[in-house]
């Protein structure tokens, strides 16, 4: 038997935290070493003995031993959570303690309070979403630097002071006060939303590691909506919103969602299951008078994704869900994501003058498909030496191979 | 056919979880491979980094480790294979060597009466 993909990524982040909540976030340094032991014992023993009939039970229990062997020898030497420091010096409450804290409910408890951990106000959104990627996703450095598409050097810096924060935090975050709770909730939301955009949005080539980063998102809203002071109309909409982007990604040409893509998506690759159970969260994200940016966001992209055809779009729609967007969260993208819904509307002429009316546009100058709008709009009005020199300098902004090759195609089509 | 022990020494114990999972895949589909072949006599076992060390008249007992790290062996298995040459041309499909690791081959030995 093959484990699953990702099975050890994936556990790597629950074993973290169950393991950080016992030890005490200041050892957050030894949980990683006993994750990594299991792993290691896993290798040795599944290349032998095969995998065993339940693989993520397995590497909890084998993290759960060495966690017992860890805290008998080291309980003289160490303090530990503090919350749990009595029932970990007795031999009488050690076992079932830490058995308690490795039992199914707990663990989930653990991911939650691990990620509102990571989404400290004293660490940038940047640092937030690098550090819920590299501890509660299993994603080492390496990988986390090509997910981001920035430099190892760059991202370990980040990762380390990020750890340092956290591991100097004393306490880890308190997810049983409704108050703090609150209080914190919108930023681990925006951090979910901006890992759930870097892979959607984002400039790694690999495809591969862009839908890893989506699922993610995806499965991480999730345990926060299954926690009653987390499910709220606005995390449900936040999940909608990634629920119905990730429909449509299998149909997607590998880059942004802007106009010509969109044209030319084949619909009937959209993830029908997915897109049911987005249409599900959005309709329960509706039960209060809250109407947050993920509310309108998921919105669109149902209109986007219960088109049948692209011609079929609710143009209108589309643009009153982006004006709205800009009275809550006003941004160029959005309003250049408006001004092209337009175009689509009143066509290429139109588009222009709303692009041209953006404000703060020069805000979008190093975004390559904010050029590339542009030279779209510009091929729509006829003027094929404008629209090249827009392609032009969106290719001089390419992230990746994938978008040159895009950008040159396109230049190709200015004749 | 004779008989032939591989002793895995060392290897690489760092690596993300997605490059472990990878080596432990390459470890199965390896074994599969020589399983299919014909060439595995018994899978053998993984070892325990750990252990003692008894030693001398005084039986002086020590702990491990034994070797240096990338020397300790981390495992066993026996395989069949033509001769010598054949053994070690058979190990050479082993993941160790992507992660600083060696096989020992070495025949069992034979009798011959």
């Amino acid at each position: 038997m093959e484990p699953s993909e990702h099975l050890f990524r994936r556990e790597s982040g629950r074993m973290v935290a169950v393991l950080t909540r016992i030890f005490g976030v200041h050892n957050l340094a030894l949980a990683e070493d006993v994750v990594q032991d299991a792993f290691c014992r896993a290798l040795e023993t599944w290349a032998f003995r095969g995998v065993p009939e339940n693989p993520s039970a397995w590497l909890m229990t084998a993290a759960k031993n060495r966690a017992l062997d860890v805290l008998r020898r080291e309980r003289t030497a160490r303090t530990f959570a503090p919350e749990l420091t009595r029932q970990l010096e007795s031999e009488w409450t050690l076992a079932p303690t830490v058995e308690e804290e490795f039992g199914p409910a707990a663990v989930r408890d653990d991911e939650l309070r691990m990620m509102f951990s990571c989404c400290s106000p004293r660490l940038s959104e940047e640092a937030q979403v690098a550090l819920i990627l590299h501890i509660l996703c299993g994603f080492s450095v390496d990988e986390t630097a090509s997910a981001f598409v920035s430099s190892h050097a760059a991202v370990e810096k980040r990762i380390v002071r990020s750890k340092k924060v956290l591991a100097g935090s004393k306490k880890l975050f308190d997810i049983s006060g409704a108050e703090d709770f609150a209080r914190r909730l919108p930023a681990v939301q925006r951090a979910l939303y901006l890992l759930f955009n870097e892979g959607y949005h984002g400039a790694s080539p690999e495809k591969a590691v862009r839908v890893e980063l989506c699922q993610e998102a995806l499965r991480l809203t999730s345990i926060l909506s299954k926690n009653p002071l987390g499910a709220t109309p606005s995390t449900y909409a936040l999940a909608a919103l990634m629920s119905l982007n990730a429909a449509r990604l299998p149909a997607r040409l590998d880059l942004s969602g802007n106009l010509t893509v969109l044209a030319e998506q084949d619909r009937s690759q959209f993830d029908q299951a997915l897109a049911e159970e987005g249409l599900r969260l959005l309709e329960r994200s509706a039960t209060g008078p809250e109407l947050s940016d993920y509310h309108v966001e998921a919105a669109i992209a149902w209109v986007h994704t219960s088109a049948q055809r692209t011609e079929d779009t609710d143009w209108a729609m589309i643009i009153s869900l982006y004006d709205k967007l800009m009275a809550i969260r006003p941004s160029p993208i959005v309003a250049l994501n408006r001004a092209i819904a337009i175009a689509q509307r009143d066509g290429p002429q139109r588009g222009l003058e709303e692009i041209h009316a953006i404000q703060d546009a020069e805000r979008l100058a190093k975004y390559p498909f904010y050029h590339a709008a542009l030279g779209e709009l510009e091929i729509g009005t006829g003027h094929l030496e404008e629209a090249r020199e827009h392609f032009g300098v969106a290719l001089k902004l390419a992230r990746n191979p994938m978008e040159r090759s895009f950008f040159e195609h396109r230049i190709g089509a200015c004749k | 056919m004779s008989e032939f022990v591989y002793l895995y020494r060392g290897g690489s114990r760092e690596g993300s979880p997605e490059q472990m999972q990878q080596v432990m895949q390459k470890w199965m589909a390896w074994f599969k491979e020589l399983a299919e072949k014909g060439h595995i006599k018994d899978r053998g076992q993984p070892l325990e980094r750990s252990g003692r060390l008894v030693k001398g008249k005084q039986k002086t007992v020590t702990d491990g480790p034994f070797a240096e790290a990338k020397d300790v062996v981390g495992g066993y298995t026996l395989v069949e294979a033509r001769d010598l040459e054949h053994a070690v041309e058979l190990s050479k499909g082993c993941p160790i060597f992507e992660r600083e690791g060696a096989v020992e081959v070495r025949p069992v030995m034979k009798i011959n009466m």
